[in-house]
């Protein structure tokens, strides 16, 4: 066994009209509490260093982002290295709050989604409405990828960041892949 | 095709990001119960042409489960609420009384 974390298709990446990279090892850490509660919102905050994310919001602040998932939820998204101290850190600041911290890094792969047509090659997978007006930089999406459950956020007006469980991650970079390929361009947006 | 919004994550969610979780507000008879009332539980269903309520679960989405309103000879929505209602709130029922004049469902009209 190698201590050296590996991630599911170890950085695979595709350039096609789109560019499609599996991004390597993450660091994911899973908040669960009751986000409702200002207590709970600035703890978290406060750990983190970021704002908490409005709903289908995400936040970041260099290497650190906040996803928001459900009512219920978070996802900090850091580097591989840093989550368990973070996550230390973000138990810390709930302690004696009814909450669940985890570090979820090796359960799920992230990719990243990049070009000028990159809404398109989400919008052939996703039944979700990528248009300009309705999704921008900082929204986050949960939704169906194909056949697979996964979620997306864009990080600027060029660039997606999709995750999807570590076991589908082959799936995900097949599908795609095959949307991004040359001369499969629709030009909608 | 169906496109609900889901009361949590608000999300005008279609259909295929969705799994059908059957007939809304039943009451749950266990032991103790009549035969009669637990065979009602069990198996007794509506099976309307016209207003109907279901639950549906954000299953590609938020995870959380939630009510929704509808016409099952449509597929019009008349709205979706919160699956901790034992009943449909007021504001759904006015939205299909105002569609569906004098609609009946259980008990609840």
């Amino acid at each position: 066994m190698s201590d050296i974390p590996a991630s599911a298709l170890n950085a695979a990446r595709y350039a096609g009209y789109v560019t499609v990279a599996e991004m390597g090892p993450q660091g994911m850490i899973t908040i669960r509490g009751n986000l409702r509660s200002t207590r709970f919102r600035k703890a978290v905050a406060d750990a983190t260093g970021l704002t908490c994310p409005k709903q289908r919001r995400i936040e970041r602040k260099g290497d650190i982002a906040l996803a928001w998932m459900s009512p219920d939820e978070l996802m900090v998204m850091c580097p591989h290295a840093d989550a368990p101290a973070l996550a230390g850190a973000v138990m810390a600041a709930l302690e004696g709050m009814h909450s669940l911290v985890q570090v979820m890094s090796d359960a799920r792969a992230m990719f990243s989604i990049s070009g000028a047509d990159a809404r398109e090659v989400l919008a052939k997978l996703a039944p979700v409405d990528l248009s300009p007006d309705a999704f921008g930089p900082g929204d986050l999406r949960r939704t169906r990828l194909a056949q697979i459950a996964a979620a997306f956020w864009m990080e600027d007006t060029e660039e997606f960041r999709l995750i999807c469980f570590r076991s589908v991650a082959g799936y995900a970079y097949g599908v795609l892949t095959n949307a991004a390929r040359p001369g499969g361009e629709v030009g909608y947006f | 095709m169906l496109v609900l919004t889901c009361p949590y994550c608000g999300v005008a969610a279609e259909e295929t990001e969705l799994h059908a979780g059957g007939e809304a507000h039943l009451k749950r008879f266990g032991p103790g119960a009549s035969d009669e009332d637990f065979t009602g539980y069990l198996f007794g269903r509506e099976n309307p042409k016209g207003v109907h309520f279901e639950r549906w679960l954000h299953a590609n989405g938020c995870g959380k489960w939630f009510h929704a309103a509808r016409c099952t000879a449509t597929l019009e929505l008349f709205g979706t609420y919160s699956a901790q209602l034992t009943e449909p709130p007021e504001p759904i029922r006015k939205a299909i009384s105002a569609k569906r004049p004098g609609w009946r469902w259980r008990e609840f009209s």
